[in-house]
């Protein structure tokens, strides 16, 4: 059988006129033509392989980079950051020496095609780019979002996620302490799987991905290369270029979390020992990424070998060795004395590791493949200086339609039996019901260091055992808001999880994000997208919580219907002693209940609407951040100086959704008043931002009411911890065992 | 003088660092074992902690018993070494057969974490001498794979002969057969369980109680008393 000759860069430059399958793999012939361009000559298969996949949206932000400059541009001043947007994960100082990196990642097409794997390797994802960055990942939180809750492939596509999401990150042994479940039928073909993970390490030990010092060696290690992974190239490893090989393979990667905990250990232990100079991590475009970047970011070029990377399939092409998105694959850059102790304790973890190159004096990236130089690129070119698009955007026709289908004007319930009734089938409803079902499928306990966990407001970590120093994690979006209007809906995402925060008692520091659109072909989407940016850009400036990296995930759409734009914010808190966290639970009886905040008659987009009639309109809860500063002020503070017990912030379903919860959690019912100037049925339900309930015990009353006096801050007395029923005076009652049976049934009864 | 507990780090142990913090909150001095150690380090106790030791890949537990220091462990524990296994420890000591019977998967196929309600049935062993027998405590639970199954002679023995050392209340959480958590050896010195006692020693932490903490001073007391 005749083999196609090598394509070498020599081979390439004396044959312009080759057809190469540039269009097959994604590339527009623009984009095509620029890449001609910037090398002088047509590419090599192995340099279209790594411009395709770098240049794809998913890499190169092209569509959506435009936009995320705002972060940049107006970013608060923080003393807080220590490494902003563009490497693995931002980092934040928390104090006392330590600092803490997180971000929030999608993996929502390849769950959708196989739910436990796609998600798997979500978390899988995520968590090599924390340790990337020289850190312990100490928690994982997963924000979802499915089609509707009855719907049968709901049933497929759910069980699949959330046990790939345990399976994965029990196995490495991550305590799950936070996300959302949310199901809407925008979901129903696109299921949004996001993962976000946090880690801990020492300001000293902070590393970055870039290959710097000539002489410097390249490392692979973790697990062989296979063929996993390799959407486009496929095409590129069937006819055109070898023909004697199997050309079908699995787009979706295969995760083994097994071999994951050894390369976090390995990882660690190397940082450690102080070996590593460069670091980067094989997710999306695998080696074409790793080593692109790492030169980018260096001050030199860098020299591959790839027949020197192992794997797992002998027969793969040095397109798709490339283009592979193997799991658990790492690539360091160490100083050539240092390399045998790294390979040591690679050795020591049974993980395989590899010298496939080295750091040159150089500007070049080059790969050798069989003696032949199959790519000389300019790094920079393939890992930076990608295509940016400035899409059209323009406000859709039916955004005033939607607007004017005022929540507020629908049937209210007319008797307190039917107030009652509502209520119970709101905490019923799949959105308000309990996911403990889902939950208790993730390991909340492993490192010992778990102060909260969902469905506390947010997931709470022990850094230091010493001082009693923590971090808090809450993530938050909401959909229908964001559909209302995408500028709000962002600013309302970004005020809850900010309040969630605070509600524990942790201080708001940083933000990361994971924002989940549609295609950004359509203008009405891209305008969605560009609102939401701006928003959420705009309101971190103004809350002084700057965005430390995040992540875009578009094309979420089947056809013509695309998700609701649905912008997944992540707050990252800091608490001088996890002691002193303030639970959602009630805590004691006679303990007074106080609601923070004002309350307006707000339905748009609320769950009372969606569950009571099926609507979606109006527009969403009005946001006042400088209101959620003070507020996030008065929490930290009573929590700081005991003088609340037990707190939860109000959302989706309003008070009584918050009162219920905390009730089941702690076990003892309420005795609510409805506060003059308001109707039961707005007390009870609207979704008024910037409110929080809090439990008081009684020595602590004046002493609260005081602070909260003299800041400024509405705090009206609405009842009592008490009993084993919620009662609202004059409404209704419903016990405990009814509301339990309610709210913990329904999950269960859809799912399992 | 205070005692000196082992903790053997498998490739894929979860909460070594835990138990060795265990260890150190009740008073005793953890010593980190590698599983490709040969000796034991004189330590005085052992415990195997939980995790997926190689992936649990084969079956839990399976692998790991192969392990260089599993050698001396099972040599010493039969000559009557203290040895704890929590959760995947446990799977490895009825794998080393220095416990009967076997761990299957969860009735219910999924993972479960939750905050379980046991009795302490037998307050007598090297591990569990300062609880109360007939004591509830609560202890975390979290596996795949904890559904203990014997067969019916063996079962039978270890009721008659006292060996269930902990029971599942409240809700069977696994299918294990008579609702057994933990058993131990008739020596009273090897005892295994699925639920994690090293996760329940701080009051901050977790579910918040410390109803794990009697394991660690149950055997600190034994070691520096005898």
């Amino acid at each position: 059988m005749s083999r196609t000759p090598l394509d070498t860069v020599e081979h390439a430059a004396a044959t312009p006129d080759v057809e190469l399958p540039w269009a097959e793999l994604g590339l527009k012939k623009d984009e095509y033509e620029r890449i001609v361009e910037i090398l002088g000559r047509r590419p090599t298969g192995a340099e279209l392989a790594m411009y395709s996949v770098m240049w794809s949206e998913h890499c190169s932000y092209k569509s959506s980079k435009v936009h995320l400059r705002q972060f940049g541009e107006k970013a608060p001043q923080s003393d807080a950051m220590l490494v902003g947007i563009g490497e693995n994960a931002g980092v934040v100082d928390v104090g006392q020496g330590y600092a803490v990196t997180f971000k929030v990642e999608s993996h929502n097409h390849p769950s959708y095609v196989e739910p436990y794997q796609g998600a798997a390797t979500g978390v899988g994802g995520i968590v090599r780019d924390i340790i990337a960055m020289g850190a312990r990942p100490v928690a994982v939180v997963d924000p979802l979002r499915f089609g509707a809750a009855d719907h049968p492939d709901t049933k497929r596509v759910l069980p699949g996620v959330v046990a790939g999401i345990g399976g994965y990150g029990n196995c490495l042994g991550l305590p799950n302490i936070g996300g959302e479940v949310v199901f809407d039928a925008c979901y129903q073909g696109n299921p949004l799987v996001n993962a976000g993970a946090i880690g801990v390490m020492r300001h000293e030990d902070i590393h970055l991905a870039k290959a710097s010092g000539a002489g410097n060696k390249v490392i692979l290690y973790g697990a062989r290369t296979g063929g996993d992974g390799i959407g486009g190239a496929s095409i590129l490893a069937s006819e055109t270029f070898d023909d004697a090989k199997p050309s079908k393979r699995p787009a979706v990667q295969v995760g083994d979390p097994f071999q994951e905990k050894l390369l976090i250990e390995c990882t660690l232990e190397a940082f450690r020992e102080k070996l590593v100079v460069g670091i980067q991590d094989l997710g999306a475009a695998g080696l074409s990424c790793a080593t692109s970047e790492l030169a980018s970011n260096g001050s030199g070029g860098m020299r591959v070998t790839l027949d020197d990377v192992p794997l797992r399939d002998s027969t793969l092409s040095p397109e798709e060795i490339l283009m592979s998105e193997s799991q658990e694959r790492m690539c360091a850059v160490v100083e050539p004395e240092k390399v045998d102790r790294f390979l040591e304790i690679c050795d020591k973890w049974d993980v395989i590791a590899t010298v496939i190159g080295e750091v040159t004096d150089g500007d070049r990236l080059e790969i050798y493949w069989h003696g032949g130089k199959i790519v000389d690129v300019d790094p920079r070119t393939v890992a930076h200086e990608g295509p940016v698009y400035e899409r059209p955007y323009a406000r859709p026709d039916w955004q005033d339609a939607l607007q004017a289908d005022d929540a507020n004007a629908l049937p209210r319930p007319a008797t307190s039996e039917e107030l009652k009734d509502q209520v119970l089938k709101l905490v019923a409803s799949p959105n308000q019901a309990s996911k403990k079902w889902i939950t208790s499928q993730y390991d909340h306990f492993v490192q010992g260091n778990t102060v909260l966990a969902q469905p506390e407001d947010s997931g709470m970590i022990r850094v230091d055992e010493e001082t009693g120093l923590g971090v808090a994690i809450a993530t938050d979006g909401n959909g229908r808001y964001a559909k209302l209007d995408p500028y709000t809906g962002a600013q309302l995402a970004l005020a809850e999880a900010y309040r969630n925060v605070a509600t524990t008692g942790a201080r708001p520091l940083a933000v990361s994000d994971c924002l989940n659109f549609g295609s950004p072909e359509d203008p009405a989407v891209m305008w969605q997208f560009a609102e939401a940016v701006r928003g959420l850009a705009d309101g971190c400036l103004q809350l002084g919580t700057p965005v430390t990296g995040g992540n875009v995930s578009l094309y979420n759409q089947t056809g013509e219907a695309a998700i609701h734009p649905t912008p997944v914010v992540a707050v990252l808190g800091v608490i001088d002693d996890v002691a002193r966290r303030t639970p959602v639970a009630f805590q004691e009886e006679g303990q007074l209940l106080y609601l923070l905040g004002d309350t307006r008659e707000e339905f748009g987009g609320s769950a009372w609407s969606q569950v009571v009639h099926d609507h979606l309109g109006g527009l969403p809860p009005q946001v006042d951040l400088e209101r959620e500063r003070l507020l996030a002020e008065i929490l930290i503070s009573a929590s700081r100086d005991g003088m609340i017990d037990s707190a939860h912030d109000l959302s989706d379903g309003g008070l009584v959704q918050a009162v219920v919860e905390s009730a089941l959690l702690g076990g003892v019912g309420a005795r609510l008043v409805v506060p003059d100037g308001l109707d039961a049925f707005t007390f009870l339900l609207s979704e008024s931002a910037g409110r929080a309930i809090v439990a008081v015990p009684r020595s602590e009353e004046v002493r609260f009411n005081d602070m909260c006096g003299a800041r400024g801050l509405p705090a009206t007395r609405i009842g009592v911890v008490d009993g084993d029923a919620v009662e609202v005076q004059g409404e209704f009652s419903l016990s405990l065992a009814e509301l339990r049976e309610a709210h913990e049934g329904t999950i269960p009864a859809l799912l399992a | 003088m205070t005692a000196r507990i082992g903790v053997v780090t498998f490739p894929g142990s979860l909460d070594d660092r835990d138990t060795q913090r265990a260890i150190r909150i009740a008073g005793a001095e953890p010593v980190a074992l590698w599983h490709k150690d040969k000796d034991l380090k004189q330590v005085d106790a052992v415990v195997l902690c939980g995790g997926f030791s190689y992936g649990d890949y084969l079956r839990a537990g399976a692998i790991a018993r192969f392990s260089p220091v599993m050698e001396p462990l099972i040599e010493q524990a039969k000559a009557g070494l203290p040895v704890l296994g929590i959760c995947n420890g446990f799977q490895i000591l009825t794998e080393a057969h220095l416990l009967p019977g076997a761990m299957l998967g969860n009735d219910h196929l999924h993972f479960i974490c939750r905050d379980q309600r046991l009795r302490v049935e037998n307050a007598e062993t090297s591990w569990t001498s300062d609880y109360r027998a007939g004591q509830e405590i609560h202890i975390p639970l979290k596996n795949m794979d904890g559904r203990y199954v014997a067969d019916g002679y063996t079962l039978d023995k270890l009721e008659a002969e006292g060996r269930v050392a902990f029971r599942y209340l409240g809700l069977n959480p696994n299918g294990s057969l008579n609702d057994i958590a933990g058993i131990t050896n008739e020596a009273g010195n090897v005892v295994g369980l699925m639920p994690h006692p090293e996760h329940a020693v701080e009051p901050l932490i977790g579910t918040g109680r410390t109803d794990g903490l009697p394991f660690f001073t149950s055997i600190l007391k034994k070691l520096v008393n005898a």
